[in-house]
């Protein structure tokens, strides 16, 4: 039987991302769907890179920032006592980096359209903007939001090449499902491979079959 | 819309002409022959390095180098990877690969004692001091080097008292990364990593006694595939040679 430990801290490692994401994601995908910004552009290429670099490029860039000899990775290492790299921390950056597309487009086009002209009659009715968007914009991008974080947490779960380039293979910190696999297959271990590799499969169908199943009960848009 | 349709078809025919030439591109292998494909282990890979310059103005013959620990390479030969000469950084495994069939009998012979070394501090009391957060190591179970270093930490006595420092590289070649990029102020690494850095390195290192840990035997195999593979024989004869022992010998390692 292999150590499942590992397969836990993956679903703590992508419930933390994705709501991270979903913070950092919410009013910057918000901001897009609205802006007019000649920087538009340039703000959503680099949001979708990390749908085309491999994942060594932000790795190794993950890698060098995160170094106490670079400025983040020595303030952190200042201010929590803690290097960055080889901790869950430091995964959870990585993780948000590179699931960062997968929380944005989904919500971004959610946005888009037909909230945006709900909001400007919600103000025409005088509701305040914060107001508007948790009354009007949350519950008609619904299924952007559950999109957008079942998206982002099945990603994470399948995040592989930017943790083994910084995380260290540290049991009970860095060492998720998919560096175990990894390290099993390399062993020749193959029975808890095949274990860890059945539950892994199961959990992102499972996960995946949620956010259709609901995108067949709910409409794309809720309409006013 | 005939005529569009018309029009089209040379661009097709030559979308097809291409995507058919690619794929000929492809497919067509140098020849293979003249081409020793060796896996070898990544404390290695620099004397490989020279070796591989050396090798081919000797002889007309082609080196191709695969590098990853020796428990990786070993798995990927187990089951088909197309090498020819497998350079591990242990003699268990090519033993290993004797028993099962995979490696010619009798082709084993050790081609370099490896020297494990502590780098980053030139006294292993630094170890267990609190400034240091992160001690890199080759994984154990993939690497020679790793196995090396986790059985002098015990010697050591400080099994304990690192345990949670350590971090573990794919391969001795990613531990060394490791502390090159400050991630880990400290590392097991091999000694020939070091002199293989030509930039005048000047991090202090500390040099293990003889009794803390075994020589690293690192064993040389002719993998079966390549029993008659003329590139592959002549790279097994170079490997024993002098001019090879030379250049092994001025990268860090012992010769028996």
């Amino acid at each position: 039987m292999p150590d499942l430990s590992s397969l836990w801290l993956t679903v703590r490692l992508a419930l933390v991302t994705t709501f991270v994401l979903l913070l950092i994601g919410t009013p910057l995908a918000w901001w897009l769907a609205q802006t007019r910004s000649r920087f538009k552009p340039v703000i959503e290429a680099l949001i979708a890179l990390p749908l085309v670099l491999p994942p060594t490029v932000l790795g190794f860039y993950l890698l060098i920032a995160m170094s106490p000899n670079a400025p983040f990775g020595g303030f952190w290492l200042q201010a929590t006592g803690d290097t960055l790299s080889f901790s869950f921390t430091g995964l959870v950056i990585g993780s948000v980096v590179y699931s960062f597309p997968f929380m944005i487009q989904p919500l971004q086009a959610a946005f888009e359209g037909p909230v945006q002209q709900a909001m400007r009659t919600a103000a025409s009715l005088r509701a305040s903007r914060l107001d508007a968007f948790f009354t009007v914009a949350v519950p008609m991008s619904l299924r952007g939001f559950v999109t957008a974080i079942v998206l982002s947490f099945a990603h994470t779960l399948g995040e592989f090449g930017v943790v083994l380039m910084v995380g260290g293979n540290i049991p009970d910190r860095t060492r998720v499902a998919s560096i175990e696999i990894y390290e099993n297959v390399e062993t020749l271990n193959y029975a808890d491979a095949h274990a860890l590799s059945l539950i892994l499969l199961i959990i992102s169908f499972l996960t995946l079959f949620c956010v259709f199943l609901f995108n067949r009960r709910f409409p794309a848009h809720v309409r006013l | 819309m005939l005529s569009r349709t018309v029009s089209e078809v040379p661009a097709i025919k030559l979308f097809i002409f291409l995507c058919l030439g690619s794929l000929l591109a492809a497919c067509a292998q140098p020849a293979a022959q003249e081409t020793v494909t060796v896996a070898v282990a990544a404390n290695f890979k620099p004397a490989l390095d020279r070796l591989e310059t050396d090798f081919e103005a000797r002889t007309e013959f082609k080196l191709d180098v695969v590098v990853g620990s020796t428990g990786k390479l070993y798995a990927q030969i187990v089951y088909g990877a197309p090498y020819d000469v497998f350079l591990a950084a242990d003699q268990e495994r090519p033993v290993r690969l004797i028993e099962e069939t995979q490696a010619v009998e009798g082709s084993r012979f050790t081609y370099a004692l490896g020297r494990l070394l502590l780098w980053g501090t030139d006294t292993p009391a630094k170890l267990s001091t609190p400034e240091i957060k992160r001690i890199a190591i080759a994984n154990p179970n993939l690497a020679p080097y790793g196995k090396a270093a986790e059985q002098l930490i015990e010697r050591l006595g400080l099994t304990e008292a690192i345990e949670t420092k350590l971090v573990l590289g794919e391969n001795v070649g990613q531990a060394f990364a490791f502390v090159r990029t400050g991630n880990a102020q400290l590392g097991f690494v091999s000694e020939a990593q070091i002199i293989g850095l030509d930039d005048g390195d000047m991090t202090p290192s500390w040099h293990p006694p003889a009794d803390l840990f075994d020589p690293i035997a690192q064993d040389a195999v002719l993998l079966t595939r390549a029993e008659d593979k003329p590139a592959a024989l002549a790279f097994m004869t170079y490997l024993q040679s002098d001019d090879a022992r030379d250049i092994i010998a001025q990268h860090g390692y012992d010769l028996p």
